[in-house]
């Protein structure tokens, strides 16, 4: 059984993959190492964990206005993650997946963040503005 | 996006390969905003010299112009960079020469990033080095679009000077400075700078301490929202509403506040709300002042400091004319250090004004250019810092796995000449 969402298109292209679910806001500056493509936020659900070749999904961008320029460097490093998904558009997180060059969606009929399960199987096609979801049991 | 005739010709490469390089990356940032549009600006605020890992690499590779095509324009190939095309200077960055020997910081680091400042002043950047340019010859007017990174900075130029701006990165800031270009978007609409929360201190905010407090918990409450500040709030000066605005840009996401009677959008709360309904406001008062005391002092466990941080964002004359009267006459304890960071500007001012000579005599710094958190650099071995900044409270624990104080510009002083930290919100209550 697959689940689909309906939103827009920030980065164009199709990506699929294996999803990792935020339910709380990233930071770039401060909240993200780009040579290991890891969370480094000590208080963050996430700490520790790469994100590198998974569709990231959260709700938003947080903190300094180096967030695009952090996640810029996963790319020229080697750790981006596959896709971006997200709650809330802000200039952080679209400059963000502008400059990562991943294919990237945001504003859904339903929250993704809600919906999507780390785990899960998920379908980008940022070109339709559709993301489809398989879950993982 | 909608283009005009002469934007179209930039993308076309009419004015060469880099402004097409840079309408290229505003066209992919404006459809990913959903603009429908790009507006004029001629004031532009970035980051571009300061050294890193990745920059090394590509100034090996081909110099600065390969750095800032791949991190400023998000462009793979290799191309001359012309004249900025609009006035742009250059934000807080690393330390600079006059950091060599106090600062543990890299000297391959400092001459980088002079090579750096030699290729970008040679195409008419302004090497403002600070977090806050508006203190030394970025002063935008009310109504200017700007393009500026730095959140301390963007709820500055928002709020208190009424110039509008997004929070910007360094991407799009690098393609706004060739082309007088960036998204109509957010901030720049009169109608997405209206309020959208209340909130009203029941208590006095009187003072750099207070106002840090009540701008970390506006932050937390209304995070990326648009807030409204009444109550008993005494009148402000540059140095508070720099501290309030880079706290609640730590605690949560504000780019742009109201203070009704004080900022030029908000002549009164209705106006702060468009005319619309004014809301129920959420109250600070005693207990919300302390829970926020009590969350910027729950990093400390040893009160042994041994590095006292001041000028976060870059301290203003004034800040820098008070420290020197705590400190005159003192020595700081041989175990602790005091750094005060301040744009080079001013700090020329403070060398004239005798003050940088008050604080050397007793052992503290001057510093510029940089702060802890961006170059992530702290006296050698510092376990324990105090700071008069709920923002550097926030941040540097974190960046640095250090422990932190929080209090008044007197108390970090005190701590620097003792090596105690003896901060206590109610001594602070009881001077008022």
């Amino acid at each position: 059984m697959t689940i689909q969402l309906r939103g827009r298109g920030i980065v164009p292209g199709y990506a699929e993959g294996e999803a990792l679910v935020s339910h709380e806001t990233i930071s770039g500056w401060g909240g993200i190492d780009p040579a290991t493509g890891t969370i480094i936020e000590r208080r963050h659900e996430l700490f520790g964990v790469c994100f590198t070749g998974k569709v990231l999904v959260f709700p938003g961008a947080k903190g300094s206005s180096g967030w695009s320029g952090f996640f810029q460097s996963t790319r020229l490093l080697g750790t981006a993650p596959l896709a971006m998904v997200f709650t809330t558009m802000t200039t952080k997180a679209a400059l963000g997946a502008v400059v990562t060059r991943v294919p990237a969606m945001s504003e859904f009929d339903r929250d993704p963040v809600d919906v999507i399960r780390t785990g899960d199987w998920v379908v980008v096609a940022a070109d339709q503005g559709l993301l489809t979801v398989t879950p993982s049991s | 996006m909608r283009l005009t005739d002469e934007e179209k010709a930039m993308l076309d490469g009419a004015e060469g390969p880099a402004v097409a390089a840079a309408m290229d990356l505003l066209v992919r940032y404006g459809d990913a905003l959903g603009a429908e549009r790009l507006c004029e600006t001629r004031n532009v605020a970035g980051t571009m010299t300061q050294p890193s890992p990745v920059k090394a690499k590509l100034v090996r590779e081909g110099g600065w112009a390969k750095s800032f095509s791949v991190i400023n324009l998000d462009c793979d190939d290799d191309i001359e960079i012309p004249p900025m095309r609009v006035p742009t200077c250059q934000l807080q960055h690393g330390f600079g020469d006059d950091a060599l020997g106090v600062v543990p910081y890299p000297p391959q680091m400092v001459e980088l990033q002079g090579d750096a400042e030699s290729f970008f002043g040679g195409r008419g950047v302004n090497i403002l080095a600070t977090c806050t340019p508006y203190q030394v010859g970025n002063l935008p007017v009310r109504g200017e679009h700007c393009a500026w990174m730095e959140s301390s900075a963007v709820v500055y130029c928002n709020s208190v000077l009424g110039a509008r701006t997004n929070c910007e990165g360094t991407a799009s800031t690098g393609a706004a400075a060739l082309t007088g270009r960036i998204p109509y978007w957010g901030n720049h609409l009169p109608g997405n700078r209206h309020g959208t929360h209340l909130i009203e201190s029941r208590v006095p905010v009187d003072g750099f301490l207070d106002w840090g407090m009540f701008g970390y918990f506006v932050g937390d409450l209304v995070q990326e929202a648009r807030p409204v500040v009444v109550g008993d709030l005494r009148r402000p000066d540059l140095g508070d509403l720099k501290h309030f605005g880079a706290a609640a840009a730590s605690s949560g996401g504000v780019e742009i506040y109201h203070l009704p009677g004080t900022t030029p959008e908000a002549p009164t709360p209705e106006a702060a709300f468009g005319g619309g309904r004014v809301p129920e406001p959420v109250v600070y008062g005693e207990r919300e002042r302390r829970r926020v005391y009590e969350t910027l002092n729950n990093q400390g466990t040893s009160t042994d400091v041994d590095f006292v941080l001041l000028g976060c964002p870059h301290a203003s004359l004034d800040q820098i004319a008070r420290a020197a009267r705590a400190l005159e006459g003192r020595k700081l304890n041989p175990g602790t250090e005091l750094w005060i960071m301040t744009p080079r500007a001013l700090r020329g001012v403070a060398d004239r004004s005798g003050y940088t000579r008050v604080i050397e005599e007793a052992g503290g710094r001057v510093l510029t250019d940089s702060c802890p958190a961006m170059s992530r650099s702290a006296p050698a071995g510092t376990r324990v810092f105090a700071t008069d900044s709920a923002k550097q409270a926030h941040y540097l624990p974190a960046i640095l796995g250090i422990e932190a104080w929080f209090g008044t510009l007197e108390e970090c002083v005190d701590a620097a000449v003792t090596g105690r930290w003896r901060g206590d919100l109610r001594t602070v209550e009881a001077a008022r």
